[in-house]
């Protein structure tokens, strides 16, 4: 998978809050092979984020894409971008602009105008948004080269909502990468995304607030591995009637008579 | 004469436990007594809760906390924690019992005889009976008024190179050893609300905003705690206030009237695991880690750390 001229081998990228701990969050990135991180800028590096979490981040190897969660403003998320480029040293951002508290949907009219001044400024912008698709040709024409759709309300955990407008998303912008990002609670609806055509999965919750995240965080690896499998080995399409999956020729003549 | 160094919890808990075994010792902290993040601490004994995302070591260590503090302080309180969740996130009620054990499921009936303030609020809730609560602020000042009686000298706002100290209880200021030790800020506040009475912690499950309130004396409420990975030594941020008061309103609408006598931020020293744990580092002993657990682990960790030092000679236990 190529995100911005970078080649990546996995087509998973993890959240990086709400863990029991560090180390668990350091052996699930681990255990689901996972190639990109994503990191809240606003909660996790405040005033400068010297903590100590960001080493134990930056020791997992994994690319660290900053994530302007929780903000509700074109200009507010513009601002975290540009702290999150000096701080995490990439141009890379994962832009969120919040529309409503409580759906915590995206803006998309305020993300359209805040993806147009981060891409006009240097950044590769991977924008938080709808399965819309005049908003998708919007962000385009801003500059984004990757796209987010929301699979369903982030931490919701109920998997892809509007199947035929992913569809409809996918046929629409076939060389576009498309990741499916908030609203995924299972592996098997990670993979269905990944059969769908979908390029990469953007989970959190999934994996953090499981019983144990390292081993969902392997299931999640193993699920978007075989989905993307299945996509690129061709699904067979569905049909209304039954075809009998044994063939007929060979059938055992069990010599009862009646039917010569 | 064994010298610590840190007044907080792991401190005290450390030199009385050497005391109480006969042992010569002495505590100096840098700051002024009531500055660190022991002060700020919601003071819950609480070992089946905190295993929702605890490892099960910091159970084990805290399985006897609630009969060590009951031994040596006042005020600490047996009545279990409340586990409670609004109508519409009852999932997270099913979630955290399927993470605990130590529990009974309890109806809308005995939650209103065991807290009448919160009758017709909620359904459902958690009852973790065996659990305590106590106020960090009387517990440290007990202990330190024990320590004092055993002629411990307990000398604050003073200076000593941390090479010059035998047990290192500094919470996170001991980054300058502990490399792997992390700083994760905490936000809290402090209620007076007479009109509202609660018996025991009740903690509001909240996918968003957990939050716990801690009753104290005199119609106080102690709200927190914010989690933020951060090392940001700067006043409660607004959005953390407005987080912690929305949920405390969710709790009870009677803190609407609440008068907010304080408002505290600190920082938790937490090792990459959440652990506490004794450790060995530049010649010393280091008490450290404690995160979210300090009054929970401290007493076992210094049990631990006597009975290292009572294995060795004297000159053995401190010679690294």
């Amino acid at each position: 998978m190529r995100l911005y001229d970078v080649d990546l081998s996995s087509r998973l990228l993890l959240g990086t809050a709400q863990y029991p701990s560090p180390l668990v969050l350091t052996d699930a990135i681990a255990a689901a092979g996972c190639g990109v991180i994503t990191v809240s800028l606003r909660r996790e590096t405040a005033n400068g984020g010297a903590n100590g979490f960001w080493p134990l981040l930056q020791a997992t190897g994994a690319r660290i894409l900053p994530n302007t969660a929780g903000c509700h403003s074109a200009q507010e998320a513009i601002t975290t971008a540009q702290m999150a480029r000096e701080v995490f040293g990439t141009n890379w951002i994962k832009l969120e602009v919040i529309g409503n508290a409580d759906t915590l949907q995206p803006d998309p009219f305020a993300l359209v105008e805040a993806a147009r001044v981060l891409c006009a400024d240097g950044f590769a912008v991977f924008p938080y948004t709808t399965e819309d698709l005049i908003v998708a040709e919007r962000l385009l024409d801003a500059g984004c080269r990757v796209l987010m759709p929301w699979g369903a309300p982030i931490g919701s955990g109920r998997g892809l909502r509007h199947v035929d407008a992913l569809n409809a998303m996918r046929a629409h912008f076939p060389s576009v990468p498309l990741i499916i990002d908030a609203g995924i609670g299972a592996p098997s609806q990670a993979a269905q995304a990944m059969e769908m055509g979908f390029d990469a999965v953007l989970l959190n919750t999934a994996v953090a607030k499981a019983g144990d995240p390292v081993a969902m965080g392997r299931a999640f690896g193993q699920a978007i591995a075989a989905g993307r499998a299945a996509f690129e080995a061709g699904l067979m399409p569905p049909r209304d009637m039954a075809v009998p999956s044994t063939p007929v020729l060979g059938m055992a003549d069990l010599g009862l008579g009646g039917l010569r | 004469m064994i010298t610590i160094l840190g007044a907080g919890v792991a401190g005290l808990c450390a030199a009385t436990v050497l005391a109480e075994r006969g042992l010569s010792v002495e505590v100096v902290d840098s700051g002024p007594e009531g500055a660190g993040a022991s002060w700020l601490a919601g003071g819950m004994l609480a070992p089946f809760v905190e295993a929702e995302s605890a490892p099960p070591e910091v159970a084990r260590l805290g399985a006897t906390a609630a009969e060590w503090w009951a031994a040596r302080v006042p005020g600490v309180v047996r009545h279990g924690t409340l586990v409670v969740a609004p109508a519409r996130d009852r999932a997270e009620l099913d979630r955290f019992a399927t993470r605990t054990t130590g529990y009974a499921r309890i109806g809308a009936d005995r939650i209103a005889e065991l807290e009448p303030a919160l009758a017709g609020r909620f359904a459902n809730a958690l009852l973790y009976e065996a659990e305590a609560h106590l106020d960090p602020r009387v517990a440290l000042q007990a202990l330190a008024d024990g320590l004092r009686q055993r002629r411990v000298a307990i000398r604050y706002d003073t200076h000593l190179a941390p090479d010059q100290a035998n047990i290192d209880c500094r919470g996170i200021a001991a980054r300058d050893t502990l490399l792997g030790l992390r700083a994760v800020r905490g936000e809290m506040l402090l209620l007076h609300c007479p009109n509202v009475t609660l018996t025991r912690p009740i903690r509001l499950l909240h996918p968003r905003f957990p939050v716990y309130v801690v009753p104290r004396e005199g119609g106080r409420f102690m709200v927190g705690a914010t989690m933020v990975e951060s090392d940001a030594v700067g006043p409660v941020t607004l959005r953390s206030a407005s987080e912690l008061m929305s949920a405390a309103f969710a709790l009870h609408p009677g803190f609407a009237e609440a008068a907010i006598v304080e408002m505290g931020s600190g920082l938790r020293p937490a090792f990459a695991d959440n652990v506490p744990r004794l450790t060995q580092a530049a010649g010393r002993w280091h008490l450290n880690g404690l995160y979210r657990h300090g009054f929970l682990t401290a007493p076992a960790l210094a049990k631990q750390l006597a009975d290292e030092i009572d294995l060795a000679p004297q000159e053995a236990a401190f010679a690294h």
